[in-house]
């Protein structure tokens, strides 16, 4: 019993790390109906800047903040130079180059960093955390840091003006521009939104599978399934859905399959949403008039 | 000199020219109304206006050059759009579909007193405030999309077939409110209808469109007045 209470926390621990990772996607699905593959080696690139800044005897937090603002800078750029220009084209045409993106971010942080596997750092003390006994003091402070994050999104999104129009021009975008919402930039805004949301997440889930250029692979196909899973035109279904994939995978792979297979639980949650209910568990069915 | 002047307007979906070069022009403070059967590109020359399509030919507002702007630089001028179909953001609340109208001034606090003073013109908005503004009814879509246009402060208000699909009576009323708010707030209004009857009592000038071009115009009286051009063009 025990043991099963405590793959349950692992699981809400990484749980978070997906849901995180998910709302990003979620966050760029709405404004553009694009699924982002590039989302985790974006992460992971972030992840590797923050490597460098802690490094080169930069504080922790300092080099967490620094590299979140980094993130958000590098999400408005990847938009502004690569995604702006494609925009109008077909949509097998976006997803190859959201392919490529993910191949170059892989191959530079490759040949910047070495393929080798790197220790990155936890903020969070060795004792436990608020004697919290059953879970390391690293996933409890990801579970804290993910619940910041989400009340920090959501609070932008519903108080904020900035945050009403970017919801405005996901919405509705030729609405949005007539009562003067520059759609376009509201966009970019969002994909730096969701790559500093990405980075976090790259950075809570890099003290547990290290630091190497691959190590979002297997994070993005448990954040696309918990994505797919809540709903992907649902933020707070991503978020659930993140939870339920994580201690999903935890429990299934520690009692049931076996760690070696645990990734084919991802899988098997893809196919079976989309197999079943395609809107996901709390995702709205379009019906189309005809 | 003229808020509004427009010179050899040519506008085009893709390959389909729908306007052949439209001229008017609207005074500061006035009404005036394009009429025009079915497909003459009333609601085409409104959207050109905003840049919504492709367009040639000169706009100016208040003496600046404005065709070739982008739609949200058009709306920052003081030029709101009520669209046909209204534009509602059918998931977001009344009040959040007002305060995005209000998405671009600067004034943040003015903008209670605004909200406050469009509910004393549409009471039905505020009992309906915390509702999600896809389940109003379409009179009040409309009058949200009118409301959601003023909050925006505009100098100019294009306003596309606000009678689409309203019972005469709820017509009868938003047409004796916009009257008041063209009164009482000196906004300019740019009326595209159907509706010929309704919009020549409540327009100062007019304009006749056929086919992408204008073909008469006149006061508003004048036309109204005409029973050949009622007959002939209006067709009441």
């Amino acid at each position: 019993m025990e043991a099963l209470l405590h793959q349950v926390l692992a699981g809400l621990a990484t749980g978070g790390i997906y849901a995180s990772l998910a709302l990003a996607l979620v966050m760029i699905y709405q404004a553009t109906h694009l699924v982002n593959f590039a989302q985790g080696e974006m992460a992971m690139f972030c992840t590797y800047i923050a490597w460098s800044l802690v490094n080169a005897g930069m504080p922790y937090w300092g080099a967490f903040f620094l590299t979140v603002l980094i993130a958000f800078a590098l999400g408005v750029l990847i938009e502004r130079l690569v995604i702006r220009p494609v925009q109008n084209a077909p949509v097998l045409g976006i997803v190859v180059v959201f392919i490529g993106l993910l191949v170059i971010l892989y191959s530079i942080a490759g040949w910047i960093y070495s393929y080798t596997i790197k220790t990155f750092p936890s903020p969070f003390p060795a004792e436990p955390l608020f004697g919290i006994r059953y879970m390391s003091p690293h996933q409890v402070g990801a579970i804290g840091i993910t619940f910041v994050v989400l009340l920090l999104l959501y609070a932008f999104f519903r108080f904020t003006p900035l945050g009403l129009a970017m919801r405005a021009a996901a919405q509705n975008p030729v609405s949005a521009r007539l009562v003067g919402i520059r759609v376009g930039w509201m966009l970019a805004l969002g994909w730096g939104l969701a790559s500093a949301i990405g980075s976090i997440a790259g950075m809570m889930v890099a003290p547990i599978v290290y630091l190497d250029p691959g190590m979002m692979g297997g994070v993005l196909l448990y954040a696309f399934a918990a994505a797919l899973l809540g709903g992907i035109e649902n933020p707070w279904g991503a978020v659930a859905g993140g939870f339920i994939v994580g201690v999903a995978e935890n429990v299934l792979g520690s009692f049931v399959i076996g760690n070696e297979l645990k990734l084919a639980v991802a899988l098997v949650l893809i196919v079976g949403v989309l197999l079943v209910k395609p809107s996901g568990i709390f995702g709205k069915v379009h019906v189309v008039r005809v | 000199m003229a808020l509004l002047d427009v010179k050899g307007l040519h506008a085009a979906y893709g390959p389909t020219r729908v306007l052949h070069g439209i001229d008017f022009s609207l005074d500061p403070g006035s009404i005036t109304t394009l009429l025009g059967a079915n497909g003459a590109g009333k609601t085409t020359t409104l959207r050109a206006l905003c840049s919504m399509v492709r367009t040639q030919g000169e706009v100016k507002f208040d003496g600046q050059r404005i065709d070739g702007r982008a739609t949200e630089d058009v709306v920052r001028l003081g030029i709101a759009h009520v669209p046909d179909g209204r534009g509602t953001f059918a998931n977001f609340t009344t009040e959040e579909n007002l305060r995005l109208g209000a998405y671009t001034r600067k004034d943040r606090n003015a903008i209670p007193a605004d909200l406050e003073r469009i509910y004393g013109y549409f009471p039905r908005l505020k009992e309906r405030r915390e509702q999600q503004a896809g389940t109003l009814s379409g009179g009040e879509q409309q009058m949200l999309a009118v409301s959601r246009a003023l909050m925006l402060r505009p100098r100019l208000l294009l306003l596309d077939e606000p009678s689409f699909g309203l019972a005469p009576l709820v017509v009868k009323e938003l047409f004796g409110i916009l009257r008041t708010i063209n009164q009482r707030e000196k906004v300019s209004m740019l009326l595209v209808e159907q509706n010929a009857s309704m919009a020549l009592e409540l327009a100062d000038r007019a304009y006749l469109i056929e086919t992408g071009r204008v073909v008469l115009s006149g006061s508003a009286s004048d036309i109204r007045g005409n029973d050949a051009v009622r007959r002939s063009y209006l067709g009441y």
